[in-house]
């Protein structure tokens, strides 16, 4: 390479001026588990651990004076025994409730959650009646929330799937690293909602603040209300015939359906201009050092 | 190089990704030897006039008035084969050549998501050696 002038290397592609240094790229594609699906496989609906509960079982719990640890162990017993309806009477604002669910289960709580409330669930559906903290849903994988009173920040954070609701307002980054599932709010959401998101959809019925969609590398944004600014490589883009009818579905059933309806939403999508693939970056950065 | 504008090339058709695997059109896409960009539409959303009896079984049994997070599930193609990404062992497993493919994206959508189903909840998924490896309650 030291012996190579700027011209030689000007005239070289990439890739030889990395076989050059010694460096091989690497090959991103094809990386099956060479795994098929057996088209026979059993008819089944919940995971093999998971334990059968029956949502006509019902129990009330009073967690007044429990700790997060201790309810969300006695949620797991309760399912153990085949309850399928959980009421949590006095949850009073604690932290970390309800997380870690894989198992389907009514789940009701009977007033406001803090920080991180339903988390890493899987399955169930849980309805809050009041607020929630930051981060509700963070990381759930599938199920339904609904959050009756408002949010607040970095509302499903990193979802991946299920659909998530909060009827009142929100506060900022909601959806912030969104990979699936869908985020409904009635109400308004904060600054940079939807800030790196990667699949999935957020309809946001009311106003959405600034730098909506700031850098989304995917996924799709409806917003019913004003956008104050769009962020980096969110554009706007048309609204389908399928939009239409997905969005008079999800927001019927979740009796958040608009009098005026749903055609005057503004459909957000990223415009990929910071796409980055490039699979001798790692090459080209070891030059640079 | 964060900020470059490496656009992919658009999916035309149904079967593009079966035709041709490696799908390379743009003059960028050829350069590094690598499709940019999902090989399906990730961002379609299903149409429930197409659901399968299989599914609607499974959204009662949870509960649902829809497929909840099957939304998110499409199939892909990887290596010239039908696939479905299974995002609980972070890969593709492949759709057996026995299953005729439909026409449409819609309604091989809807394939994907039973097999997917099928295959997550049952005893062969990788995820139940895990779980009883490194389960902590």
């Amino acid at each position: 390479m030291a012996g190579m002038s700027d011209a030689e290397l000007r005239e070289m592609t990439q890739e030889e001026r990395a076989k050059l240094l010694g460096m091989t790229t690497e090959q991103l594609t094809g990386r099956s588990l060479f795994i098929e699906f057996d088209p026979d496989a059993e008819e089944r609906f919940t995971y093999p651990w998971a334990p059968d509960v029956d949502y006509n079982k019902r129990i009330e719990i009073d967690t007044d004076a429990m700790t997060s640890t201790e309810v969300n162990s006695k949620a797991r017993s309760l399912m153990e025994e085949g309850y399928g309806t959980l009421v949590v009477q006095n949850p009073r604002g604690k932290h970390g409730l309800g997380v870690g669910i894989l198992n389907r289960l009514n789940l009701i709580f009977d007033g406001s959650l803090g920080y991180f409330a339903v988390g890493l669930i899987d399955g169930p559906n849980v309805r809050i009646k009041g607020r929630v903290g930051w981060s509700c849903g963070e990381n759930m994988m599938s199920g339904t929330i609904v959050v009756e009173k408002n949010a607040g920040s970095t509302f499903g954070a990193a979802i991946r799937g299920g659909d998530l609701v909060c009827r009142g307002s929100v506060g900022s980054r909601t959806g912030i690293d969104m990979k699936g599932g869908t985020i409904i709010v009635g109400g308004d959401t904060g600054a940079l909602s939807g800030f790196m998101m990667q699949r999935g959809r957020m309809v946001v019925c009311g106003n959405a603040g600034k730098n909506l969609g700031d850098s989304m590398y995917d996924g799709t944004i409806y917003v019913g209300g004003k956008i104050q600014s769009l962020g980096v490589d969110a554009i706007e883009a048309e609204l389908t015939d399928l939009d239409r009818k997905w969005l008079t579905r999800k927001l019927s059933q979740y009796e958040l359906m608009p009098d005026a309806g749903v055609d005057h939403f503004t459909k957000i999508v990223a415009g990929k201009q910071l796409w980055n693939y490039d699979n001798l970056e790692p090459t080209e950065k070891k030059l640079i050092l | 190089m964060a900020g470059t504008q490496y656009r992919g090339s658009d999916i035309k058709d149904v079967n593009q990704f079966l035709d041709d695997s490696q799908g390379l059109e743009s003059k960028r896409e050829k350069e590094i030897g690598q499709h940019i960009g999902y090989r399906y539409d990730v961002n379609l959303v299903p149409d429930y006039d197409r659901i399968t009896p299989f599914l609607q079984k499974y959204m009662e049994t949870m509960g649902w008035d829809d497929l909840n997070w099957l939304e998110d599930i499409h199939m892909g193609y990887e290596d010239g084969n039908a696939a479905v990404f299974d995002r609980n062992v972070n890969g593709w497993v492949r759709v057996p050549d026995t299953i005729a493919l439909p026409d449409n994206q819609q309604d091989r959508d809807m394939i994907a998501r039973e097999l997917l189903l099928k295959f997550q909840m049952s005893d062969r998924h990788p995820l139940v050696s895990l779980r009883k490896a490194y389960t902590k309650f």
